[in-house]
């Protein structure tokens, strides 16, 4: 029954390879996925236009570094969040987490006497170590994230509330000199230490998910859990891995935040986590996982700062507006992410 | 010659069942070796077994004349075993190379290579023949090419067994050519090819060597060349003379031509779905529904169902004209849809039997009358009686029953509401022959009580089995109905392709 190996069969699948809407689709200039990334970028640009053509003040490079320098936190956190909604999952505990880490390193700088060299690695632990207590629960119990993480977000509030119910203002010399001193960029431009960290998070964030085996095991995730597995990717250490990296980014982004107010207070950062899923969400980054990228968060969270700054450059509207702008860009941005999702089938 | 894997003594068992007992299994080198058997005869669980899904209770497992035990599915592929499954288990998200690659990356300096990955997996499918463009997302090729990267990836990952569960079922002619010329050229590379199908001619065409398996014992290993199709089908359902005698055509009555007429088409139609037809369903008669896949057949029977709503002509259902806006509408007036993904749209796995059986009953009757439990395991237990469906247990979750029966529970849900017009559309696709002959009987003997029966299958010689008329559909139309007397599937064939090269 047997026939030779060249059967007419591989001439099929070579025709199949190439049929002309094939090619059409793979040659288009834009892969429709990109559409809502191609979005962001044109409502930023168009916001800035505006603005500049609004605010004489608004075209000083330093508008732009300034909504760098007022979200570094945000876009530390935002960046932790891109990993976990890239792997499918969501990550609600990242606002208590980041208020906890500010708390914490206000209390051991000033009420425990410790040197901030000491309590920085620590608070940053702690993050870690909630973010690997959260995964291993979601991955090896089998549960929703969305549970464990609410879970996580009521236990790192409340022990912010445990430490401390007061704000707590600090006068720590290095928190303070690292608050206080500008990086100089090139035409009289400055950007502070946190947002530095933040540009070195973003890029590190980048390379891992690009260069790594961790990265793209992240988005095999993201695509099919299952498949992945049969695979044999390391699924169970990944899925744990990108909680991980969350907490620590949240309690980074909690540092930041230090630096930025120099106090800790537990009631800082309530709602931060749903800030950071938009900024992922606005950044193209699809919420069932599987397709995404950093830049992407990067460009989120400039049009949230950018949306705040416009409405702080018109001075008479109420900075409430923010919240409204930013609900209707989401909701036009999930739609979008439907039609391109029902197009594709 | 040594085979490259031998398993003996293999015994597997689940709470209650033995999957596998006491079965050998050997592959050589350079051999396509098809597992054979109905469904629930132990090939998935044996295929689990190799690849390390599962763990044997006993038995021993040697690859090239060492023992093995795998933990998982990693240590399987790590030791040179890989598996493609029938459904698709790779990224569509990915690009074909990174899903060839993913896990195994080539890097330098620690990141990942990616222009060796490009490079690499192109000479990969370039050797295997196939033309597929490794930068171009899986998601967006066809399921065909999606399993040819499969089998890619299998066989760069570790080229000595590669496991094929059921790779063809849901290709076209084409398609499995081009799959068949790829597994033939990796045959002839010395790889041992584990091939695991439903279609017998397939088997036929492509293995060397055939298992068959029967309620998880080992019948026999064959060679392809000293069996003939009939003695593997009966090494394979074994009930030999009482299944083969069913597998003839199930007695057909044949006066269903004065019974009323229960469901009347007149240029019912659908703009750009099927074009207006014409088609009466006799109270007591199977109508067939045969064409090629898209030619419109399940366009059709989505009208009947009211699952998409006519634009152009009328349907009558029993005595009054009906405008159907929702299967809702279509239940009420007595039509049942038995649809062909059972999976998707029919059963809810992780429900029991007895549950999946009063589903349609209990939802036509409201939340308000729930039906008492009593009454509940009195039908369940009259419909698994009288479908004979296996195992007999109506507290066993839908999810673990083969193919055939789950099948068998999606029509006592139907059946159950007393429907007077039941469609079927492709009831017995992906079952075994013995469960499909008793399909097939059971749609002779709700015929024979009275029920009007709409059956779509793409199988010609089924359709011709059990069908009273035949309907033939041709690029979205109905081109022809034909009485089933004398017909012949060459002669609906040629309905089938008339105005080509008939």
């Amino acid at each position: 029954m047997s026939t030779p190996t060249t059967s007419p069969g591989t001439e099929a699948a070579s025709r199949r390879g190439t049929t002309p809407g094939q090619r059409r689709s793979r040659l288009s200039p834009l892969d429709p996925r990109y559409l809502p990334i191609a979005a962001t970028v044109a409502i930023l640009l168009a916001a800035y236009v505006f603005g500049v053509g609004r605010y004489d003040a608004f075209s000083d490079g330093q508008v732009l570094l300034n909504i760098l320098v007022d979200n570094a936190f945000l876009l530390v956190v935002a960046v932790g969040m891109t990993f976990v909604i890239l792997t499918g999952g969501i990550d609600l505990s990242v606002g208590s987490v980041v208020a906890l880490a500010t708390v914490m390193c206000a209390v051991l700088t000033e009420q425990a006497g410790l040197p901030a060299v000491l309590v920085i690695p620590i608070v940053l632990a702690t993050g870690a170590l909630l973010g690997l207590g959260m995964g291993s629960v979601i991955h090896y119990f089998e549960i929703q994230p969305f549970v464990v993480t609410l879970a996580g977000m009521f236990l790192a509030r409340g022990l912010a509330y445990t430490l401390s119910t007061e704000s707590i203002s600090m006068d720590d010399g290095v928190f303070t000199a690292i608050a206080q001193t500008p990086v100089p960029l090139p035409g009289g431009l400055h950007l502070s230490i946190s947002a530095t960290i933040a540009v070195c998070v973003v890029l590190v964030a980048a390379y891992l998910l690009h260069y790594t085996r961790l990265g793209r095991t992240v988005y095999a995730i993201g695509g099919n859990k299952r498949s992945a597995f049969l695979m044999g990717l390391p699924v169970a250490r990944t899925r744990v891995t990108v909680y991980t990296i969350s907490g620590f980014c949240a309690a980074l982004g909690g540092v930041l935040l230090t630096f930025y107010t120099l106090s800790g207070n537990s009631l800082n950062a309530v709602g931060l986590e749903l800030d950071a899923i938009a900024a992922v969400v606005i950044g193209g980054t699809v919420l069932m996982g599987g397709f995404g990228f950093v830049l992407g968060t990067v460009l989120g969270v400039f049009v949230l700062g950018l949306i705040q700054t416009l409405i702080i450059f018109e001075g008479t509207l109420s900075s409430w507006w923010t919240r409204i702008a930013i609900g209707v860009m989401l909701l036009l941005f999930i739609l979008l992410q439907r039609l391109i999702v029902w197009r594709a089938r | 010659m040594d085979p490259i894997l031998s398993m003996t003594g293999i015994r597997k068992e689940f709470p209650g069942v033995v999957a596998l007992d006491d079965v050998a299994f050997r592959m050589f080198p350079g051999e396509v070796h098809a597992l054979m058997g109905e469904n629930g005869a132990g090939k998935s669980t044996l295929i689990k077994v190799l690849t390390g899904a599962y763990h044997v209770d006993a038995g021993n497992i040697s690859l090239n004349g060492s023992a093995v035990r795998f933990a998982g599915p990693l240590q399987a592929q790590q030791a040179g075993i890989s598996t493609v499954y029938q459904e698709v288990n790779l990224c569509p998200n990915l690009s074909v190379a990174e899903n060839i690659f993913i896990g195994r990356e080539p890097r330098r300096l620690g990141r990942i290579h990616w222009t060796a990955m490009k490079n690499r997996s192109a000479e990969l499918l370039r050797r295997l023949d196939l033309d597929i463009d490794p930068g171009r997302e899986l998601g967006s090729c066809s399921i065909a090419v999606q399993q040819l990267v499969a089998i890619a990836r299998a066989v760069d990952v570790s080229a000595r067994v590669l496991v094929l569960d059921e790779p063809t079922s849901s290709l076209d002619a084409d398609e499995v050519a081009t799959l068949f010329g790829v597994v033939r050229t990796l045959r002839d590379q010395g790889m041992a090819i584990l091939f695991v199908s439903h279609f017998i001619e397939q088997v036929f065409a492509i293995s060397d060597r055939m298992t068959v398996l029967r309620n998880g014992k080992l019948v026999g290993e064959y060679r392809a060349s000293e069996i003939t199709p009939v003695d593997l089908v009966r090494a394979m359902i074994g009930r030999e003379l009482a299944t083969l005698d069913e597998l003839e055509p199930p007695r057909r009555r044949s006066g269903a031509g004065q019974a009323p007429v229960f469901a009347a088409t007149v240029d019912l139609g659908r703009k750009g779905n099927i074009e207006p037809f014409t088609l009466d369903i006799r109270e007591g008669e199977v109508v067939g529904l045969a064409g090629l896949l898209g030619s419109g057949r399940t366009e059709l029977v989505r009208l009947l169902f009211g699952a998409d709503r006519a634009d152009q002509g009328s349907l009558r259902l029993g005595e009054s004209t009906v405008h159907l806006r929702s299967p809702r509408a279509a239940i009420a007036r007595g039509v049942a849809f038995c649809p062909e993904n059972r999976k998707a749209d029919g059963l809810v796995e992780d429900l029991t039997v007895r549950e999946n059986i009063v589903l349609a009953l209990q939802a036509r009757r409201g939340w308000a009358r729930p039906l008492p439990r009593r009454r509940q395991e009195e039908l369940a237990r009259s419909f698994i009686d009288r479908l004979r469906i296996r195992p007999a247990d109506p507290e066993a979750l839908v999810g673990n029953l083969s193919g055939g029966n789950q099948q068998k529970v999606l029509l006592a849900r139907w059946l159950l509401t007393e429907p007077r017009l039941l469609i079927l559309d492709e009831p017995t696709r992906g079952i075994d022959i013995g469960a499909k002959a008793e399909i097939q009987k059971l749609i002779a003997e709700l015929a024979e009580d009275g029920m009007a029966v709409l059956f779509v299958s793409a199988e010609l010689e089924e359709v011709l089995r059990v069908s009273h008329q035949v309907a033939v559909l041709r690029d979205r139309a109905v081109v022809d109905r034909m009485p089933n007397e004398g017909l012949t599937p060459d002669m609906v064939l040629h309905t089938i392709a008339k105005g080509e090269a008939a």
